[in-house]
């Protein structure tokens, strides 16, 4: 007996895999291995985690009453900073641009993301490098983000700016600085940031000075002072303790609070800190909307919420938590053209494929976005790409008013966490709303 | 000052600080070599902060945080001590400390004079862009953290790990230092170097007073500006 189990035509198990040791994690430890210091790239959290996709609206029925579609008004204004600023902004849609530095993107991109954003009566942001007279002409709003680095600092910018963002931190490495390889450090973004041509240029994780909320009130404070209390003042931090954090920028006298979960990007960190540190921006919005509800501030104090917001029905979900607006970073990059197929012979020449490519730092961007290669900067057409930003941003807001309208909403603003559930358990827990064909809320109310 | 000298008084126990500013903030180019003295600001915020103009703010007593943040042109003296950040991210201008200043002293700052009459606290020039500094006593620890351009100037001691991650900033310290950051060395103090010092000295009024030769140059080794595997320890 048994001959038949002998032999090469013997049976066997199949190759086995390990879930543990999968073959991207291989890949890792060669790759560790190999050089001796860790991964570092662009974007945000590639892992898969909660995320909106996990809420569905209920729309309207027997109760509600919807909106028509064609024929009744679904408003999309948003004024931020009216809490103390002199001269709130006032944008047309409840969609704003991320700060994205020059140096991380070229020229061109950025004006392009102006040129968008502008055409749409929104905003974009700097970044980590000061403000470009190109940025600056083609952004009729502009925020100017105020950084642990301070690259580019300085009171004439500040005057020019309609808003400034404090950054505390960022979703995609909340208690982390940057990073901009020397690679694209030109001569521009070298004079810029006050550093040599071509070093690996760090920037500081922590302000040079002010510690903690006491001291930001008091930095917010001297920033109001020189701009003669115009400004509306934006707090941004990184979704790690999004309650606490929000009530220490409320009490620190923000005008608008940033909330940016883990899925936001980066031009540049360890892969390591990207996809363990901080907490997706599904979990963050009611723990932000909370902290404002509880000190009475909810809708004097705006939230910007950012990190993987896609689509229209991202923002009207994020809306419906609580938020006043979303901000795109990553989205409007592939707006622009980032990451097309149409250079998929190139990806694949850096190792890589379109959908994929995140290797931002490196400077070498077959689309000419995250680059200051002027050979590939000049592939993007600043007019083109603000056109087809400008169509995004259009497609994003009727997308979030036919929502609107079908939960019989007249303003973008009147979506309510009632009108959404949740088809996790997870995601009810996170988001605080039922789990679909429920009234259970985890930790709330009773099955 | 000259005969066209306007004189304006100020006093922060009546006045707000945002009636200073907004006042100071008024005045344009032509309003030239006017003199403000202010009285009674009691560790105030923020005082004289984002000048514009070439005015001189004299203030009589302690100054809290900020004080002549961001200046351009103007020349700020308070004469007390002075909270955290004095003269943080200054453009141009001069500002003077009679007594002690805190916390980041000169922090960021891309240009003009900070002249510290006493000592400085810790991170004393802290990611400094192109001011240059002299401070009359010691400075605290982590000064010239990341410094990038200008120069430091200690006449006293410096503390712990001075110059730590530094950049193009040149650091002059008389006496002793207690120990230096990252990539921060001592390097040879040449008769540039030397004449660099006197210039500084003389720029603050204390020329004659201290020997340029007495310093030493500490500066950035430069083997931190490439991350490499080899100096992971020092990361």
């Amino acid at each position: 007996m048994n001959e038949h189990v002998k032999g090469p035509s013997a049976p066997r198990t199949l190759p086995r895999e390990s879930a543990t040791f999968d073959a991207y994690t291989l890949s890792e430890i060669r790759r560790a291995a190999a050089t001796g210091i860790y991964d570092i790239r662009g974007a945000g959290a590639k892992r898969k985690l909660p995320h909106f996709d996990d809420l569905l609206f209920l729309g309207a029925s027997m109760s509600r009453y919807p909106l028509e579609g064609y024929r009744e008004k679904c408003g999309t204004g948003v004024v931020l900073g009216d809490r103390f600023a002199k001269k709130p902004i006032e944008l047309k849609i409840p969609i704003t641009i991320a700060g994205m530095s020059f140096g991380s993107l070229s020229g061109p991109a950025k004006e392009a993301l102006g040129r968008g954003a502008s055409a749409m009566g929104t905003s974009t942001t700097t970044g980590d490098g000061g403000m470009t007279p190109e940025e600056r002409g083609h952004s009729t709003k502009l925020v100017y983000q105020y950084l642990p680095s301070r690259y580019g600092m300085n009171p004439d910018d500040l005057r020019k700016a309609d808003a400034i963002e404090v950054v505390v931190g960022q979703g995609a490495k909340p208690g982390g600085g940057g990073m901009l390889l020397g690679q694209k450090i030109s001569p521009r973004v070298a004079k810029m940031r006050t550093l040599p041509e071509g070093i690996d240029q760090r920037s500081a994780c922590r302000h040079p000075d002010w510690t903690g909320p006491d001291d930001l009130e008091i930095k917010i404070e001297e920033l109001r002072e020189i701009t003669d209390w115009e400004k509306p003042i934006y707090v941004k931090v990184g979704a790690a303790r999004p309650y606490y954090d929000t009530a220490l920028a409320v009490k620190s006298g923000a005008d608008v609070v940033v909330v940016d979960g883990m899925q936001g990007g980066t031009a540049a960190t360890q892969e390591v800190f990207i996809e363990n540190v901080g907490i997706p921006t599904l979990a963050a919005v009611h723990q932000a909307v909370k902290a404002l509800q509880d000190l009475g501030m909810h809708r004097k104090v705006q939230l910007i919420v950012s990190g993987g917001i896609r689509n229209g029905a991202d923002v009207a979900k994020a809306l419906a938590l609580g938020a006043d607006a979303v901000a795109i970073g990553t989205a409007a990059l592939v707006a622009l053209g980032d990451n097309d197929p149409r250079w998929d012979a190139e990806y694949e020449a850096l190792g890589t494929k379109a959908g994929a490519y995140d290797d931002w730092h490196e400077g070498r961007d077959p689309a000419g976005i995250t680059t200051q290669d002027p050979e590939l900067m000049k592939r993007l057409d600043p007019e083109i790409a603000g056109r087809r930003l400008a169509n995004y941003l259009s497609v994003m807001t009727l997308e979030a008013q036919t929502i609107a309208r079908a939960c019989g909403k007249s303003h973008v603003h009147n979506l309510e966490p009632e009108d959404l559930v949740a088809l996790t358990i997870e995601a009810a827990a996170m988001a605080n709303v039922p789990l679909a064909g429920t009234n259970w809320i985890p930790g709330k109310t009773g099955f | 000052m000259n005969a066209s000298t306007q004189s304006h008084s100020f006093d922060l126990s009546t006045a707000k600080v945002r009636d200073l500013n907004a006042a100071l903030h008024a005045l344009k180019e032509g309003s030239n070599a006017s003199l403000w003295r202010v009285s009674n600001p009691r560790g105030l915020h923020a005082l004289a902060a984002g000048l514009d103009a070439p005015v001189t703010v004299e203030i009589d007593g302690p100054v809290g945080y900020y004080c002549a943040g961001m200046n351009k042109q103007a020349t700020v003296i308070v004469r007390g001590n002075a909270g955290v950040g004095i003269g943080e991210n200054m453009m141009s201008g001069r500002i003077e400390v009679e007594g002690d200043a805190s916390q980041a002293a000169g922090a960021t700052a891309h240009g003009g004079l900070l002249f510290i009459r006493g000592q400085a606290g810790a991170r004393c020039g802290i990611s400094m862009k192109g001011v240059d500094i002299v401070v009359g006593g010691s400075v605290g620890h982590m000064s010239a953290f990341m410094a990038q351009a200008g120069t430091l100037t200690v006449l006293g001691d410096a503390g712990e790990a001075l110059g730590d991650s530094i950049y193009e900033a040149r650091l002059y310290v008389r006496g002793s230092v207690k120990s230096l950051g990252a990539d921060c060395v001592e390097k040879e103090m040449r008769d540039e170097h030397k004449a660099q010092v006197f210039e500084k000295l003389k720029a603050a009024g204390l020329e004659g007073q201290v020997d340029p030769s007495e310093f030493k140059r500490y500066g950035s080794a430069r083997t931190l500006y490439h991350f490499h595997v080899d100096n992971a320890s020092a990361y």
